[in-house]
C-alpha cells in the first residue's frame, strides 16, 4: 500500500509516520467540522440564514429622496 | 439601541457591472474569432498580434479575469455591504480596486497580442503586471476585511467566508506561481523548472478554477439565489460543511492535470484521490443551491433571473461531476489533450460563471436603477439562445474529443497506427469545430441581447445613488465565548480567526505536494546527457513562448504504446531540468513536439512555418511568415543566459561570454542547411535582389528569427534520443 511513497522516498527515516499523520489530519478536520454543524443550534442557523433577505427592509428609499 | 444611518456604495457596484458586460463581450468575441481560426486558419494571416497563439491567452484571461473577475467584484461589493450592514471600509480602495483592475486588463490586452507572455496558463502576464495584480488584489482584500471589521452584524454570513477564502487563496497562488527572475522589463523566467514548474503551475491553474471561478461565485450563489427566490438557503449546516470541505480538498487536486506525465507518481495519485473526494462537497453545494428553490419552482417558470441561476447551478453540478471523472487515470488517458477538456471548461465558464453572472446582472440592474427590467421577453430570449448555445458548443466538442482520442489510439492488426498522420485525426473533427463556432455565436448573440436590454433598463431608471440604510450599531463584546454561545459562533463572528483557519486549511495540501517535489532530488532523476540549450536554441525557445505554440502543441509524450509509436520515446522528468518555464502544454490541436528534433530537415521546418499547408495539406496551423522576415533580437541573449545561470542552469562564464559568437556559428550552420533546398535558394536570391533594387537593407537569413526557431525545434527531445531500431 505504501509503495507509492516508499518507492520515491526510501531515504527518509520513518516515512511510515506520514500516512498516520495524514489520517489524523483528516480525521480531526472532519470530526471538528461534524462537531461544528451538529452542535449548532437550529434557531440560530435559521436566524442567520435569513441574513440575505433582511436588508431590503432597512433601505429607506423615501428618506433618501427627501434629503436630496 | 442606537440606530445608525449610513449609505451603501452603489456606484462601485454599477462600475463593476458595466465592466463585466463590456469585457465579457470582448472576451467572448475573441473566443469566437479563435473558433473561426480552426475553420479558416489564415483568417488573420500576416498579422502577428492577431495570430492564434497570441490571442488564445487573451481569450482565457479576458473571460476569467476581466469578465468573471469584474462580476465577482460587482457581486462582492453589493452583497458584502448588505450582509455586513455597512458601507465599504474605504472608498479609495474601492476605486483603486476598480481602476487598478481595469488598467491590468488593458495592459493584458496590449501585452499578450504583442507576445509578452510567461506561457504559464492563466498566469501569462509578465512580472510588472503580476506585481500590479498582487497590489490591487491586496487592496481588495484589505477593503473587504476592513468592511468586515466595522460591520453592524455579529455573524458573518457564509457568503463572506467564501469571499475571505477566495482572497487568501488567490493571493497565495498568484504569488508562488508567479515567482520569476526578470531579464528585462517584459521578459522573465520562472524560478521553477520542468517537473517542479509544472506542479506549481497546475497547483495554481487548478486552483484558479477553484478559487477564482468557483468559491467567489459560490458566495454569490449563497447570497443572490436566496435573494432572487426570496427564501433562505436550503441548509445552512450544509453550507458550512460545503465551505470548509471544499477549500480543504480543492487545493490538493492540481496534479490531475499532469496524469501520465513525468510528474512523480505519488503526486499524481494524490491528485486523483482528492479529485474524487471533491465530488462530495461540490455536489453538496450544488444540491444546497438547487434546493433553495424548494417550493419556489413555479417562480422559475416566469422569472428569467431564476432561470439563469438554475442553469448555472446545474452547469456547476455537471462540471464538478465531470471533473472527478476526468481525474480518473483511465478516463484522463482518453480526454487529456483533446477537445473534451475544452467542452468541460466551457460548461463551467458558459453555464456556471456566465449564467450566474447574467442572472445577477438581471437582478441587480433594475434594483440599483430603481426601475423594472425593460423586457422580460428579451431576457427569456437571451436565456434560451444562451442555453442552446451552450449545448451546441459543448456536445460537438465532446464528440470531437472522444473521436480524436480514439483515432490517436487506433492500431492496425500489424501493430502500426491506423491514423499515423496526425492530420487525419484533425480533418475528421472539422464539422464539430463548425458546430462549436455556431454554438459560441449563439451564446454571444444572447449576451448582446442582454446589453440592449440593460441599456434600455438603465435609460428608464434613475441615476445610481448611494443607498441610505440604517442598522443598530454592533455592541462590543468580550473576547471569549458569551453566555450561551457555542464555540463555532465565536469563529463565525471573528474574521481574522476565520481567515487564519481558512489559510491553514488551504496550505496543508499545497505544502504536502509541493515541498517534497522541490526538495527531494529522487523525485526528478537526473540524466547526464541532458545539456542546457545553446544561446540560439534559448532564443528560439523564447520565440516558441512568444508565439504561444504551447497553446496547440504539447511537449509531453505519455507512456502509452500509441504515443510512443506516434512520437517516440516517452518523456522523462530528467529531460526538463533546464526548462524555465516548462512547456508541456495541455492541448494537442497539433501533434506533440517533444521528439520533433531531427525528425525533419531544416528546410521542411522553414517551409512549414512559412506556409503550413504547403508541407501538410489540410493543416489548420496558421502561417508564421513574420518569423522568416523579422531580425532576431540578440541584445538580451547574454543576460538571458546569466539569469538562467542564477536559476541553476550550468552555463559556464565562458559560454555566457561567447554567447553571441556561438549563436552566430550555429545560425550560420542552419543557413547552410537551408541553402541545400533549391527553391529556398531561388526565393532567397530574388528577395535579396529586390531589397537591393529598392535600396533597403538586406538582413541575411542567419540573422532572422526563423533560424532560432528551427534550431530550437531541432534540439527538442534529442538529448536522450533512442536509436531507431528499425533502421
Amino acid at each position: 500500500m505504501l509503495k507509492f511513497i516508499k518507492h520515491h522516498m526510501t531515504e527518509i527515516d520513518g516515512i511510515e509516520i506520514y500516512p498516520i499523520i495524514s489520517l489524523l489530519i483528516f480525521f480531526l478536520f472532519f470530526a471538528a467540522l461534524g462537531w461544528w454543524v451538529v452542535t449548532s443550534k437550529k434557531e440560530y442557523l435559521d436566524q442567520v440564514s435569513q441574513m440575505p433577505l433582511e436588508d431590503d427592509n432597512l433601505i429607506n428609499t423615501k428618506k433618501n429622496q427627501d434629503e436630496k | 439601541m442606537e440606530v445608525q444611518q449610513f449609505y451603501y456604495d452603489n456606484k462601485i457596484v454599477k462600475n463593476f457591472i458595466y465592466a463585466t458586460i463590456f469585457w465579457g463581450l470582448i472576451g467572448m468575441s475573441v473566443g469566437l474569432l479563435l473558433a473561426l481560426m480552426f475553420l479558416f486558419p489564415n483568417l488573420t494571416s500576416g498579422i502577428s498580434w492577431l495570430s492564434f497563439g497570441r490571442l488564445r491567452p487573451l481569450h482565457t484571461n479576458a473571460v476569467i479575469f476581466a469578465f468573471v473577475g469584474n462580476a465577482i467584484y460587482a457581486g462582492v461589493y453589493y452583497s458584502s455591504q448588505r450582509l455586513l450592514k455597512t458601507r465599504m471600509w474605504s472608498d479609495f480602495l474601492s476605486k483603486f480596486n476598480f481602476w487598478g483592475w481595469q488598467s491590468i486588463i488593458v495592459a493584458a490586452a496590449i501585452t499578450l497580442p504583442l507576445g509578452y507572455t510567461s506561457s504559464k496558463e492563466y498566469a501569462e502576464l509578465e512580472w510588472p503586471i503580476d506585481i500590479a495584480i498582487a497590489l490591487v488584489w491586496v487592496g481588495f482584500g484589505a477593503n473587504l476585511i476592513g468592511t468586515i471589521i466595522k460591520r453592524r452584524e455579529r455573524h458573518m454570513y457564509v457568503a463572506i467566508w467564501f469571499y475571505l477564502g477566495t482572497f487568501v487563496t488567490v493571493a497565495v497562488l498568484h504569488i508562488f506561481n508567479s515567482l520569476s527572475l526578470p531579464v528585462s522589463f517584459l521578459k522573465s523566467y520562472s524560478v521553477y523548472a520542468g517537473v517542479q514548474d509544472a506542479l506549481v503551475q497546475w497547483w495554481y491553474g487548478h486552483n484558479a478554477v477553484a478559487f477564482f471561478l468557483t468559491t467567489p461565485f459560490l458566495g454569490l450563489m449563497y447570497y443572490f439565489v436566496p435573494k432572487a427566490a426570496n427564501r433562505p438557503v436550503f441548509s445552512y449546516r450544509l453550507s458550512i460543511i460545503h465551505f470548509w470541505s471544499l477549500i480543504f480538498i480543492y487545493i490538493w487536486a492540481g496534479p490531475h492535470h499532469l496524469l501520465y506525465t513525468a510528474l512523480p507518481e505519488w503526486a499524481q495519485n494524490l491528485g486523483v484521490a482528492f479529485s474524487i473526494m471533491l465530488l462530495a462537497p461540490s455536489w453538496g453545494g450544488m444540491i444546497n443551491g438547487l434546493l433553495t428553490l424548494r417550493g419556489a419552482w413555479d417562480k422559475v417558470r416566469t422569472d428569467p433571473v431564476l432561470k439563469f441561476m438554475v442553469v448555472a447551478i446545474t452547469g456547476y453540478g455537471m462540471a464538478t461531476f465531470e471533473g472527478p471523472m476526468l481525474s480518473l487515470k483511465n478516463v484522463n488517458a482518453i480526454a487529456h489533450y483533446t477537445d473534451w477538456i475544452v467542452a468541460h471548461v466551457h460548461v463551467g465558464a458558459l453555464a456556471w460563471n456566465g449564467f450566474l453572472a447574467f442572472g445577477m446582472i438581471y437582478w441587480l440592474v433594475p434594483r440599483m436603477f430603481k426601475t423594472t427590467l425593460f423586457s422580460i421577453k428579451l431576457a427569456n430570449t437571451h436565456f434560451w439562445v444562451g442555453t442552446l448555445g451552450i449545448i451546441m458548443y459543448a456536445l460537438p466538442m465532446y464528440v470531437a474529443g472522444f473521436l480524436q482520442a480514439s483515432m490517436w489510439k487506433q492500431f492496425n492488426p500489424d501493430g502500426t497506427l491506423m491514423y499515423g498522420n496526425f492530420l487525419e485525426t484533425v480533418t475528421q473533427i472539422i464539422p464539430m469545430y463548425w458546430m462549436r463556432a455556431i454554438g459560441g455565436s449563439m451564446y454571444i448573440a444572447g449576451a448582446f441581447v442582454m446589453l440592449y436590454n440593460m441599456i434600455k433598463t438603465i435609460q428608464s431608471g434613475s441615476p445610481v445613488e448611494d443607498d441610505l440604510a440604517e442598522a443598530p450599531a454592533l455592541k462590543r463584546v468580550g473576547k471569549g465565548r458569551l453566555i450561551g454561545e457555542g464555540w463555532h459562533q465565536v469563529i463565525e463572528r471573528k474574521p481574522v480567526q476565520l481567515t487564519i483557519l481558512a489559510t491553514i486549511a488551504i496550505l496543508i495540501g499545497g505544502i504536502v505536494q509541493i515541498i517534497p517535489t522541490l526538495l527531494i532530488d529522487s523525485n526528478i532523476p537526473t540524466i547526464t546527457s541532458v545539456k542546457p540549450y545553446t544561446p540560439l536554441e534559448l532564443e528560439g525557445r523564447d520565440l516558441y513562448i512568444r508565439e504561444g505554440c504551447v497553446g496547440c502543441h504539447s511537449q509531453m509524450i505519455r507512456p502509452f504504446r500509441s504515443e510512443v509509436e506516434r512520437y517516440g520515446e516517452y518523456s522523462k522528468a530528467g529531460e526538463f531540468v533546464y526548462d524555465h518555464p516548462f512547456l508541456w502544454g495541455s492541448k494537442r490541436t497539433g501533434p506533440d513536439l517533444h521528439r520533433i528534433g531531427m525528425k525533419y530537415s531544416d528546410s521542411w521546418h522553414f517551409n512549414h512555418m512559412y506556409d503550413p499547408q504547403s508541407t501538410s495539406p489540410g493543416s489548420i496551423m496558421p502561417r508564421y511568415q513574420w518569423l522568416t522576415a523579422n531580425t532576431l533580437d540578440t541584445s538580451d541573449t547574454q543576460s538571458k543566459m546569466e539569469v538562467m545561470g542564477t536559476l541553476g542552469v550550468p552555463y559556464t562564464d565562458a559560454e555566457v561570454e561567447n554567447g553571441l559568437v556561438n549563436l552566430k556559428a550555429q545560425a550560420l550552420q542552419v543557413e547552410k542547411n537551408l541553402q541545400q533546398d533549391p527553391s529556398f535558394v531561388e526565393n532567397y536570391k530574388a528577395e535579396k535582389e529586390a531589397a537591393i533594387a529598392d535600396g533597403e537593407e538586406f538582413v541575411p537569413i542567419y540573422k532572422r528569427e526563423i533560424v532560432a526557431m528551427i534550431a530550437y525545434l531541432q534540439r527538442l527531445g534529442t538529448d536522450i534520443k533512442v536509436k531507431d531500431l528499425q533502421k
